[in-house]
């Protein structure tokens, strides 16, 4: 493999390589630039962004946007900031995503070692769950979350995200564990272990990679969902996208530009972080099995 | 009754059925092998011995008692696969122990066990690696380590040295026989290869199409095989199958035979119930060792016949050379030493170890001698 690239890049000449460079540098600093507006301004005061340059650095530094974002920002009608919100988030994130990732874990090791009549009928109907739009399902949604007394909580949005997000979670690790030799499941049979400790005992241990890319997919999709947290879940149940709606919208006479750029900012945060932590095992588990060793 | 019973069993995917009636006993401490083309049905059976697959109809009895709807973990056997199948996220130490410990064994015995295995298998060494960080030889050796450590009633063998390359697979080949000589287990093994099935096995029984074709030892499977299949399948180079006319010559049974000029020769049988068939046609088999030069005949045969035939290919192999011939419209082998004076093209003189041929029924394929 290395061998082969390398022979390819000796192969190409200077100047195309320097015009690949040249253009891969524009598009990134292209992709960039949003990033580094929001960062320079929510860093400003505020009588700098209003009175003139946005793409300028700060001449006086200061971080009393993110405070304000953090703590004192007018949300709705309280002035408590993103902090609750954010909370409120991190509640909904951390259930859904790991209820999610074992449930897929659970089904993917049945739908390929423990296969039944009806088998691929059960997975492709679970496929649906990963194409309907989210808009199909909001009233029957809203119907359940009201007969379980659920509805404006927290714990209703980790449910609606669980059964949203299992479709794909299924997805990964069935793909992943059609794969997986299926004499090793035999063989454990024979060694005596049962359902449960040869899925953990034997194929969890080699999910590494297929669970790092769900985690991240189902963390990604579910922090970063509007609908359903506006739906679900306003008020002081809100989600951190909707209280960012929400900052943006409540002004008390002056847009507060430099805070609604660090709240911005902030709700990015943990997406972000998750991908810097993890994003080498996504590649990796999403090449998982197309090349061999 | 036998250690390992298999009475009539039977087995059906829908309404194809895949395995007939397959009957076989296997006595304590036999290695018996399953051999036949792909396709035949032998894995089928041995994942049914396994309990990995259901039994459709019929009974596989261990130790006379009756395994069918057994758990694989109560059966008290063991299965090497072909890929070997060893955890690939545990240790060695604990791929041979996993087993012990599903079962409940303390751990004092596990280590034990696990210690005098792997000094058996010599895989001390190894103890402390990962799958991954072994050669194919030392993975077959673990594989082999984790069915030993359980002590089990019965050794099932799947294919196991069919990803080894040629030379490790004739090493471990002697291994496993020298292991079975040692331990006296009991060993089922399917193998598509029929010089592993020759070597190892102390009975055979050759599959296909769903059916056992013949079961014995491998000096009967290969000097009287029940039928053209278990002919031509065991042996390499294959038994010659030529079409032949049975005569009376002065009251002998002789096979008729035409040769690369049409003329044709006379090849007397040894055994006298051939007189039944004269005026009829047959299947001759002759094994390529049985074709020989003069001087290289078998001394002790009392029924060498003389041929002379024209030589179309032939190939040195060392040891050996292999020489092509044209009898009944169809090529010959003959199995010569390697310092016969063969050439391409040259009249030879062959000699045909007559006591070793065998016929067979044109019509139904079975053997009528000897």
């Amino acid at each position: 493999m290395s061998v082969a690239s390398q022979d390819n890049a000796m192969r190409t000449g200077r100047a195309a390589r320097v015009f690949i460079y040249v253009f891969l540098l524009v598009f990134a600093l292209f992709y960039l630039l949003p990033f580094f507006i929001m960062l320079v301004n929510s860093v400003k005061p505020l009588g700098e962004i209003t009175g003139g340059n946005m793409i300028a650095l700060p001449k006086v530094w200061t971080i009393e946007p993110w405070l304000s974002a953090w703590s004192t920002a007018q949300i709705g009608v309280e002035p408590t900031g993103l902090r609750p919100y954010f909370w409120n988030s991190i509640r909904m994130v951390v259930p859904a995503v790991i209820i999610c990732t074992i449930i897929g874990a659970l089904n993917g090791y049945i739908l390929t070692k423990w296969r039944f009549r009806g088998d691929t009928l059960v997975f492709g109907l679970m496929l649906f769950s990963c194409f309907i739009p989210f808009q199909i399902v909001l009233i029957p949604m809203a119907r359940i979350l009201g007969i379980l007394d659920i509805s404006g909580t927290t714990s209703g949005l980790v449910l609606v995200h669980v059964v949203y997000g299992i479709g794909f979670s299924t997805l990964y690790f069935r793909n992943y564990y059609a794969a997986f030799p299926t004499e090793l499941v035999r063989a454990a049979q024979i060694d005596g272990a049962g359902f449960f400790q040869i899925f953990y005992r034997i194929l969890l241990p080699s999910s590494g990679p297929i669970a790092v890319v769900c985690v991240i997919w189902l963390f990604t999709n579910i922090w970063n969902d509007f609908l359903f947290g506006a739906s679900f879940a306003s008020g002081g149940a809100a989600p951190m996208t909707v209280a960012l709606n929400n900052l943006v919208n409540s002004s008390t006479g002056v847009r507060e530009y430099n805070v609604h750029f660090a709240g911005a900012i902030m709700a990015a945060l943990p997406t972000l972080l998750v991908y810097i932590v993890a994003g080498r095992y996504f590649v990796r588990g999403l090449m998982a099995g197309s090349v061999k060793g | 009754m036998g250690f390992l019973d298999i009475k009539e069993a039977t087995k059906s995917y829908g309404a194809v059925e895949v395995l007939h009636g397959v009957d076989v006993s296997v006595q304590e401490g036999e290695f018996l092998v399953l051999v036949g083309p792909s396709g035949c049905g032998k894995s089928t059976l041995l994942n049914m011995i396994a309990g990995l697959e259901e039994i459709t109809t019929g009974e596989i009895a261990i130790k006379g008692q009756r395994m069918n709807g057994v758990h694989p973990s109560k059966r008290n056997i063991a299965m090497v696969f072909q890929s070997y199948a060893l955890y690939p996220n545990m240790t060695v130490a604990k791929n041979i122990t996993f087993g012990l410990e599903m079962h409940g064994t303390p751990k004092a015995d596990r280590e034990k066990a696990m210690n005098d295995v792997a000094e058996l298998l010599q895989i001390t060494p190894l103890l402390d690696r990962k799958p991954g960080a072994l050669s194919g030889g030392q993975r077959q050796r673990v594989a082999m380590g984790r069915a030993l450590v359980r002590n089990p009633d019965v050794f099932l063998f799947d294919e196991p040295l069919s990803n080894l390359d040629a030379k490790l697979r004739v090493d471990m080949r002697t291994e496993i026989k020298k292991l079975h000589q040692k331990l006296g287990t009991t060993i089922v093994y399917v193998t598509h290869d029929q010089i592993e099935a020759m070597t190892l096995s102390t009975r055979i029984a050759v599959m296909n199409g769903g059916y056992v074709q013949q079961l014995g030892t491998p000096q009967e499977i290969y000097d009287t095989p029940s039928n053209i299949f278990v002919a031509t399948f065991m042996g390499s180079p294959a038994m010659n199958v030529v079409p032949a006319k049975v005569a009376d010559e002065n009251g002998r049974p002789v096979a008729h035979v035409s040769l690369h000029d049409g003329s044709v020769t006379s090849l007397p049988f040894s055994q006298a119930n051939m007189m039944d068939w004269v005026g009829k046609d047959i299947l001759l088999g002759i094994r390529p060792e049985t074709i020989t030069d003069e001087d290289g005949a078998d001394r002790k045969s009392g029924n060498i016949a003389q041929m002379t035939n024209q030589i179309v290919v032939t190939e040195p192999a060392g040891s050996d050379t292999f020489v092509t011939m044209t009898m009944g419209g169809k090529d010959v082998i003959a199995r010569m030493r390697s310092d016969a004076d063969v050439r391409p093209g040259a009249e030879f003189t062959f000699a045909v170890n007559m006591e070793k041929a065998v016929a067979f029924d044109p019509r139904t394929e079975a053997r009528i001698a000897p």
